[in-house]
């Protein structure tokens, strides 16, 4: 069993359920606690010591299911209560496989199996090219050559009745076939079929976002859950508390509260911490025609950012600027999106305007604890870029970073003002990858926040 | 705690139904000596489970309750400063007294040492919840109720504790419990803890329960309660729960509106009573105007 619950183990791991070898310690101590006889019982106990969220537990279930289920051999049984043997040539009376498939011996197959499997290293599937490979492997283990030339022997045979005995076998060979392609495909759905979907979410990463055609609808959820991940990972690492020695100031209550132990001489000296603010961040996000492509994404972004980030206000624009944050706070993903893109989206940019709308009305948000994040191309259609309101904006915020989906090459070029923009950018960076995006916000964070 | 189908019936004996996945959890803790980490969210009956466990078990129950800025000196131990401050004073006082007739300096010192350190010493401790029940020589039910809202710092304090039931004292040593507590941790997600403490923990998640489950716990709280009744609130709140709602309603809600009912003599649901007692159930502004519409339409169309 010690063998059984490690390729468990190891099928836990490949659908993202984490155990480590102390775990694994916990889950044998567990299994010896509880016994086999309860599938029940035997799956809940496994499932509290392995399992560490819901999500988990949910990937449990499925792994745990597919992994302990075993198809019934569906062997046929003998015509009659003879020796099954009886008709095929005299080497079949060597051969253990052919006598369990013709005597109908489901668990004996079903055994044959798993041990041939562990010969055969079939849980160590990766790909799914490797099926039929290990398909054929798996059944030469059991025994297929031996099969098939008593196969072709018996077909050699004068008498009818041992031609028949040979299509017998025939036939139970092609069963059993049958049954060890659905084996190795349970394996590669167990230990493999995780990778494939890490392969595909690794690619799309890695896909340029204003590419023509967009992101494909059919990775549309892949993607926002993708994005709905990196934005988790992000929060999670930069929104914690930081606490920090602030040498120089020194915490008097609690360096009296220490001395009395020497008699209020004061030999351990404590300084006070500081606590640090976590992120406070404005993302300002261009919706227009010319980054259509892209302001989906970004606004996905944006939306699963708002979700994790306790202060992030969120603004779009296109011809005005408008705050989103109410949209984004009360509409699930999709209708949120749309939501913006219908009150503001797709009209000419208009850098300047926006700008002006963003000084009159929010400006007040900005204090020096402040990232700003624009996301644009900085295509003003030829209006004026209005400068002097971005350097009022660097000016008062901690950093100001601009994140633009249009390759460097690009930048200046037609009705882009990227370059003068850039003057006044603590950071300005081409992003249209995911992976560009979770990159840069990660470095915004770690630099912009303090240690 | 012979069995888990033994538990289910003792938890139950005590008034909490428990769900064959609780029972074992639970079981599996007591046998594998390890503290229990309970998720949910609010009401589904988290710290519920703790305490029906102490009454089961017959143990006392200490409870602490997490909050961001809790540290040691309010979970683990703090020295009673005044007494401590008290007693130097009078051993100021008797020094003199104890010392004078040692012939020379060397003397005195070895009579100091010989006397005894009582300045870090057990008296002069204050025990607080993690302590208690660690000197629990019985065992004892440690409930550490929402542990997400807690800093890291303290989580990465409670290991000690939780994987071998002992703390360090700097000033006495190690304390090491007689008897392991049953401990629960709760969470309600605020915040993902991490890995290492979720690794020392078996893992309990409590759902929102199924009808025939909720039928059984709110029959179970709310003694004399009518079977027709029941059902029909039941089938109330698991439709609600189907809706999109900022909070749905959990089981705690339910009994308490089960209990409403009773107080407001309400023999069936219609309408009226149930505009009435809303309140009860949801616990924000934009889900009752939000639901008060369907009223009729819910209690007409009860779920499959």
């Amino acid at each position: 069993m010690q063998a059984a619950l490690e390729d468990f183990f190891r099928a836990l791991r490949a659908s993202d359920v984490r155990v480590s070898p102390a775990e694994a310690i916990d889950a044998h101590r567990t299994v010896a606690t509880v016994g086999f006889d309860d599938r029940e019982l035997f799956k809940d106990a496994l499932c509290a010591t392995l399992a560490k969220t819901a999500d988990e537990v949910d990937r449990f279930d499925r792994t745990f299911d597919t992994f302990f289920t075993r198809e019934a051999f569906s062997a046929t049984a003998p015509p009659t209560d003879r020796d099954p043997l009886q008709d095929l040539p005299p080497e079949a009376e060597q051969s253990d496989l052919a006598r369990m498939l013709l005597s109908g011996d489901a668990s004996g197959l079903a055994q044959a199996m798993e041990q041939a499997a562990e010969r055969a290293q079939v849980s160590q599937i990766r790909l799914s090219t490797q099926r039929s490979r290990l398909t054929r492997k798996l059944l030469e283990e059991m025994g297929l050559s031996e099969i098939e030339r008593i196969i072709a022997s018996a077909r050699k045979l004068d008498e009818p009745k041992g031609q028949a005995a040979g299509e017998r076998l025939d036939a139970a060979r092609a069963g059993l076939a049958k049954q060890a392609a659905a084996y190795v495909e349970r394996q590669h759905e167990l230990f493999a079929s995780e990778s494939g979907r890490n392969l595909r979410e690794e690619l799309l990463a890695r896909k340029a976002l204003n590419s023509d055609g967009g992101i494909d609808p059919v990775d549309l959820a892949m993607m926002q859950a993708l994005v709905k991940r990196m934005a988790k990972r992000l929060a999670d690492r930069y929104s914690r508390r930081r606490h920090v020695a602030w040498t120089g100031h020194l915490d008097v209550r609690r360096t009296l509260r220490r001395s009395m132990g020497y008699g209020g001489m004061p030999f351990d000296i404590i300084f006070k911490t500081k606590k640090i603010d976590k992120p406070s961040i404005v993302a300002i996000c261009d919706v227009s025609k010319s980054v259509a492509a892209a302001a989906q994404f970004l606004l996905t972004f944006l939306y699963a950012l708002n979700e994790v980030v306790d202060r992030l206000e969120a603004f779009a624009f296109s011809g005005r600027m408008i705050s989103v944050n109410e949209l984004l706070d009360e509409h699930k993903i999709e209708t949120a999106i749309l939501e913006v893109l219908k009150k503001i989206g797709f009209q000419q940019t208009d850098y300047g305007r926006s700008l002006e709308d963003f000084c009159d009305q929010h400006l007040d948000q900005l204090d020096r604890h402040t990232t700003v994040i624009f996301l644009g191309d900085a295509r003003s259609n030829y209006a004026d870029p209005r400068l002097d309101l971005l350097a009022t904006i660097q000016k008062r915020s901690r950093a100001l970073i601009w994140l633009n989906p249009e390759p460097q090459s690009y930048w200046g070029q037609g009705d882009s003002v990227m370059h003068r923009y850039e003057r006044y950018c603590h950071v300005a960076k081409p992003c249209n990858t995911l992976a560009q995006l979770e990159r840069i916000i990660e470095d915004v964070l770690r630099t912009y926040v303090p240690h | 705690m012979a069995s888990v189908d033994a538990l289910i019936q003792g938890l139950e004996s005590v008034g909490y139904i428990a769900s064959r996945r609780i029972a074992t959890a639970l079981y599996m803790a007591v046998h594998l000596q390890k503290p229990i980490l309970v998720e949910g969210s609010a009401g589904v009956g988290k710290t519920e489970l703790a305490l029906s466990t102490a009454t089961l078990l017959g143990l006392p129950l200490i409870r602490m309750q997490c909050y961001e800025g809790l540290d040691e000196s309010k979970a683990l131990y703090e020295w009673k400063y005044g007494k401590q401050l008290l007693y130097t004073q009078i051993l100021k006082d008797r020094m003199g007294e104890a010392l004078s007739d040692a012939p020379d300096m060397d003397a005195a010192m070895e009579r100091l040492h010989g006397m005894g350190d009582l300045f870090f010493s057990e008296p002069f401790l204050e025990p607080r919840p993690l302590m208690m029940a660690l000197r629990e020589d019985a065992g004892c039910v440690l409930l550490i109720d929402e542990i997400d809202k807690s800093d890291e710092a303290f989580e990465a304090f409670l290991l000690e504790v939780l994987s071998a039931y002992q703390v360090s004292v700097p000033e006495l040593g190690v304390i090491k419990a007689k008897t392991p507590p049953v401990v629960f941790l709760t969470s309600n997600n605020v915040r993902d803890l991490g890995d290492a403490l979720k690794r020392r923990c078996l893992h309990l998640h409590i759902p929102l329960p199924e009808a025939a489950l909720e039928r059984r716990i709110v029959s179970s709280r709310v003694p004399g309660i009518e079977a027709e009744l029941v059902a029909q609130l039941v089938s109330f709140v698991q439709s609600l729960r189907t809706l999109d709602l900022r909070k749905s309603p959990s089981i705690s809600e339910t009994v308490d509106w089960a209990r409403a009912l009773i107080l407001l003599n309400a023999d069936s649901l219609d309408g009226d009573v149930v505009r009435d007692s809303l309140n009860v159930l949801l616990k924000f502004e934009q889900d009752i105007s939000a639901v008060e519409p369907q009223i009729a339409e819910i209690i007409r169309k009860p779920l499959a």
